[in-house]
């Protein structure tokens, strides 16, 4: 039961996004990239991961992609231009993926490619959120944190980008 | 083969999803009434009264209207996107219904058996109904540009900004409640706050007030009512994202946002008054849902209130709220919380 619905989830998720980087429209691309995201969270799901899951909806669906389609608006990038953009980069893209997959069916047909379950069963996974919360907090602080200042600077940084413009526009203007 | 009990269990969710689906199909039904009728009496004026007693039937009238018109999608729109996005506005709105207790369990009366009233008690329930009501957010983006009109388009970029905004403020007065009653599951939120009003988490001082003001802000923020309506501002932008929308689309989208409305009432009473727990011992046995639906009710009564009492803000004024006054207080509450729950 749980590979069909993983292998549906599968499917879609691959198909959208081969329709991503192939459909000329920035925008439908865009909803693509909002469907292939959705099957991700889904497939968290049958992987017993709810907060996963939901965390993935809020950010990458919810967040990240309504400020990508603002962009995309704003910028009103031209159908034409999008597809001249793949024109030039196809060949080597194609050669890479075909590289990148081999070396993934190798390493996983010689076994080498795995994910183990780790020590929890299933009880202790039903209180999937606090265990995360633990792991986060006591293992992976360090790591948690670089990852917290990285963020903190980016968003420093695109604050400082807009300033620095702003001030130079004014500066121009008679 | 599956056993018969597991095909009794599935039968009984898709009997419950049934049941609040054909509920929320027909809530907008009394809400629109109502919201005339609110109107029409803040505004010493009658409100609908011609079609039915007290205009009581007026919400049947505008359905075969709406059935009947005209279903226009405009020169040069993206016909995809135009019709997909009612849809995806509407669909996200009824899918947060899921994760939503009206109730503990009750027994019923001829089977003998214990039913609980939520479709699933998840123990992400709360980010799962943050998570999914911020995808409607992409029917009104999607529908303003794909109209191909300038109005539709500024109206979807507004309330994906507008969105975008304020649910940072709501997601921190969520982390509030998940942090007063340790729990991120909405049915262990509502046993949390169960005994008398006092131990509400709105009464939980002194900073329960402060997230119940916060989320209530931006709970109006996000389903785009007055004094947040920037997205459908007549006055600038004719009627918004929906500018071009006719007809059974038109009446999609004020589905989603009537719906939109109960799911922020039905949340600020789980999150901060106590879902179905009654205010103060009763003598009288009351069914536990009458405080809930009651208690919404009030909320629904209190937007509309507020529709028809306050202007609309402009459109910096909304992003000072948003980002300078409501993220800045939410923070500096969060770490009075943290201290308090040391």
């Amino acid at each position: 039961m749980e590979q069909i619905f993983f292998y549906i989830f599968a499917v879609i998720a691959v198909v959208t996004a081969i329709a991503v980087v192939s459909v000329r429209n920035p925008v439908h691309s865009a909803l693509y990239l909002i469907v292939c995201f959705l099957q991700v969270a889904a497939i968290f799901i049958l992987l017993r991961s709810p907060f996963l899951a939901a965390v993935q909806v809020f950010i990458y669906v919810g967040a990240v992609m309504v400020l990508f389609l603002f962009a995309v608006m704003v910028l009103d990038v031209g159908k034409e231009s999008f597809s001249e953009h793949m024109h030039s980069q196809a060949i080597p893209a194609v050669i890479t993926v075909a590289g990148l997959l081999a070396v993934a069916v190798w390493l996983i047909s010689t076994g080498s490619l795995t994910a183990p379950l780790g020590p929890y069963t299933e009880e202790a996974l039903s209180k999937n959120t606090e265990v995360i919360g633990k792991a986060l907090y006591t293992q992976y602080i360090f790591p948690f944190e670089v990852v917290s200042l990285l963020l903190l600077i980016a968003l420093i940084g695109a604050v400082v980008l807009v300033l620095k413009d702003k001030g130079r526009g004014a500066g121009r203007r008679p | 083969m599956p056993d018969i009990a597991t095909l009794l269990q599935v039968l009984l969710i898709v009997v419950k999803v049934g049941v609040v689906t054909m509920i929320l199909f027909g809530l907008p039904l009394p809400l629109t009434w109502l919201e005339r009728k609110v109107a029409g009496h803040i505004q010493v004026r009658l409100g609908p009264w011609r079609v039915g007693p007290h205009g009581l039937l007026q919400p049947f009238a505008d359905m075969i209207k709406l059935l009947f018109k005209e279903d226009i999608v405009p020169y040069k729109a993206d016909k995809l996107l135009f019709n997909l996005a009612p849809l995806i506005t509407m669909v996200p709105a009824f899918a947060v219904f899921v994760a939503i207790p009206f109730g503990d369990s009750v027994m019923i009366p001829f089977i003998n058996k214990e039913v609980t009233l939520y479709i699933s008690d998840m123990n992400v329930g709360i980010l799962y109904i943050l998570a999914i009501s911020g995808l409607g957010v992409y029917g009104l983006i999607l529908g303003g540009w794909a109209s191909n009109s300038k109005y539709a388009l500024l109206g979807g970029l507004r309330s994906s900004a507008q969105m975008i905004s304020y649910e940072v403020a709501m997601t921190f007065a969520a982390v509030g409640v998940v942090m007063m009653t340790n729990s991120l599951s909405l049915v262990e939120m509502v046993k949390a706050q169960s005994g008398s009003f006092l131990s509400w988490n709105i009464f939980y001082l002194p900073v329960g007030p402060v997230w119940f003001v916060i989320f209530l802000i931006a709970g109006l923020a996000e389903i785009n009512r007055i004094p947040f309506d920037l997205t459908e501002d007549e006055g600038t932008l004719a009627a918004g994202f929906h500018t071009e929308y006719s007809g059974m689309k038109f009446a999609f989208f004020m589905l989603a946002e009537y719906v939109a409305m109960v799911t922020i009432s039905i949340l600020a009473v789980v999150m901060f008054f106590g879902g179905w727990n009654a205010p103060l011992e009763v003598p009288v046995p009351i069914p536990p849902i009458f405080w809930l639906v009651a208690k919404a009710a009030a909320f629904i009564y209190f937007f509309m209130w507020i529709r028809f009492t306050l202007p609309r803000y402009r459109y910096d004024q909304l992003m000072t709220i948003g980002w300078k006054i409501l993220i800045p207080v939410a923070l500096v509450n969060l770490l009075v919380t943290g201290f308090m729950r040391i």
